[in-house]
């Protein structure tokens, strides 16, 4: 929740992962929600995901109202993502209705209204104590009666009885040529509209979602992407878009006695983010891996992003430079999580990438290299997401490393890669690899510290059996390399 | 008329509002007149048992629905005009 929630009306969590955080807290509590979008864009299970998420995490029971599927039909469609609706109705928390309209039984002749549909859903809400209530798709009701007149007329005393009735409501339309809504639906619900949208870009399908009206509350205003996976629906950035997090004072070890040594404090700050670039076998994992080793030695658990080697690689590879993974691995404290950055989109990227931060609850996140992430989004749109992700470890206070390659000429200038991601992070080590006189010089040289003086030099090491040995030693140089 | 199946129809109603009235009116003087004795009319007040709304798929109030002879029919509306009753019904009047 948000902090300043106290001067806005009662929101209620969407249920959806991330967009709470858009919309400053959730959708407005016991108030109806318009979610509108084309076929196949995500409608119904937004609503599924709403309820079942509302059931499980907040004790919220509620009654789905399809116009369109049939229980059976939704129950099957949603299992697929985890949703057990049968478990639910069975339990007495959720009320699945479906009206059923079929046009070609039903003649019309005279006034009529809709107060079987109110009873129905009164029913229904009364019978399992709803607090959450999906109307989906209730613009079928315009395909089964012709009198539109008194239909436009119900609807919206149906809005507004929901309204009195004190329960959140989702209402999914259909998306309109000129409207949001083909039945124009947004005019009735004017207190929360939001948009879905799927799309292809790059042969890449996309799944967008936009708030377009938010009465009395802010709310994100970009078009956020979504995801479909084993989870439900995910937006991203699932960040507040602000620079208000903590800072900590607390320093913690890089792992490299000469690199702390180098730093005035001894030590990065918690929480901080390190960006590791180098060409091509420079020593940037094995860097990234002593941080890592760091903060096993402190108990502290690591999330490992590998997306050049697989983690059984990754263990040999260590393991030849005396950088033991193995039994951090089975005792849980470090995690690899290797796939290939093309793989998968980057929006997937990130998602799994969120995902796998809230679940495993790290207090070190390693991604090497984040080059090849951001190599796969080309977009402006997309690096700026990315920022925006790694914001999240910092509000978090989650130690970050990212490694990044660069050309072997490279000038601290004129790669995007480290553009986009060096004015972010708040240190930046640079390893180079020479050949001078028929020897390899490798160097190390902190490029930034942000909030302490640092020793600007390149200094000399040498990768051994185990590992980082820096050659030659400054007056602080402790008895480390033996 | 040959002697057929009883009709049996049910009418949908939630409490007792003008259109309601209006519609059991007018169904009973169609039945009078078109299928003499041979009908019977059941009237479900939802307001009482809303669980019944569900079952024969019940939206608008009223709802006139035909179970017997199948299959099944629905007309919604007060029922006001009678040519689309009978239509609706599958009911041939009896004189022409």
């Amino acid at each position: 929740m948000i902090e300043n929630s106290k001067d806005q009306f009662p929101k209620t969590a969407s249920g959806i992962n991330g967009l709470d955080e858009i919309m400053m807290g959730g959708f407005p509590a016991g108030r109806p929600v318009l979610i509108c979008g084309g076929a196949g864009c995500g409608k119904t299970l937004f609503g599924v995901q709403f309820l079942v998420n509302g059931i499980l995490n907040h004790d919220e029971p509620g009654v789905f109202m399809s116009f369109e599927e049939t229980a059976k039909d939704l129950s099957m469609n949603v299992k697929s993502l985890g949703f057990d609706l049968d478990e639910l109705q069975e339990s007495g928390k959720l009320k699945v209705d479906h009206v059923r309209i079929e046009r070609s039984e039903i003649e019309e002749t005279g006034e009529f209204d809709l107060e079987a549909i109110f009873i129905r859903l009164n029913h229904a809400i009364d019978s399992v104590g709803a607090k959450r209530v999906v109307l989906d798709t209730v613009e079928a009701l315009f395909g089964g009666i012709e009198n539109d007149g008194i239909l436009r007329a119900e609807l919206r005393r149906l809005f507004s009885w929901l309204k009195e009735k004190g329960v959140t409501t989702v209402i999914t339309g259909e998306r309109g040529k000129q409207s949001f809504t083909r039945q124009g639906l947004e005019e009735y619900v004017s207190d929360c509209v939001i948009l879905l949208d799927f799309r292809v870009i790059d042969q890449i399908a996309t799944r967008r979602l936009r708030i377009v009206k938010y009465r009395g509350s802010m709310h994100g205003t970009n078009e956020y992407p979504f995801l479909i996976n084993e989870d439900g629906i995910s937006v991203i950035p699932v960040t507040s878009l602000n620079l208000t997090y903590g800072s900590s004072r607390e320093i913690v070890s890089t792992g490299l006695t000469q690199l702390d040594d180098s730093l005035d404090h001894g030590g990065f700050y918690r929480g901080s983010s390190t960006l590791i670039t180098g060409s091509a076998g420079t020593s940037k994992t094995i860097m990234a891996a002593h941080f890592a080793m760091a903060s096993i030695a402190r108990q502290e658990p690591v999330l490992y992003f590998s997306f050049e080697e697989s983690p059984d690689q990754l263990v040999r590879n260590m393991e030849s430079i005396g950088i033991d993974f193995k039994p951090h691995l089975d005792s849980g404290l470090l995690q690899i999580k290797a796939s290939r950055p093309s793989l998968q989109g980057l929006e997937m990227h990130l998602i799994r990438f969120y995902n796998a931060v809230e679940e495993l609850k790290p207090r070190t996140v390693i991604v090497d290299p984040i080059s090849s992430l951001i190599t796969i989004g080309s977009s402006s749109e997309v690096r700026a997401m990315l920022i925006r992700l790694l914001d999240t470890l910092k509000n978090k206070q989650i130690n970050a490393v990212f490694t990044a390659l660069t050309q072997a000429n490279f000038k601290d200038k004129g790669d995007l890669t480290v553009e986009a991601i060096s004015s972010l992070s708040d240190a930046w080590i640079d390893l180079n690899n020479n050949r001078k006189n028929r020897r390899q010089h490798r160097t190390m040289r902190i490029v930034k510290a942000r909030g302490m003086g640092h020793n600007p030099e390149a200094q000399e090491f040498m990768i051994t059996d185990n590992g980082f040995r820096f050659t030659i030693p400054t007056e602080h140089m402790t008895d480390t390399t033996n | 008329m040959k002697k057929e199946k009883k009709w049996e129809l049910r009418l949908y109603i939630a409490g007792q509002t003008p259109k309601s009235i209006v519609a059991f009116e007018n169904i009973t003087k169609y039945c009078k007149k078109h299928l003499t004795d041979n009908y019977n009319i059941e009237i479900v007040d939802l307001l009482e048992n809303p669980q019944l709304a569900e079952g024969d798929q019940i939206f608008a109030i009223p709802t006139l629905v035909r179970r017997v002879p199948e299959p099944l029919r629905k007309i919604i509306g007060d029922l006001s005009n009678e040519e689309k009753v009978l239509v609706g019904l599958n009911i041939r009047p009896l004189d022409k």
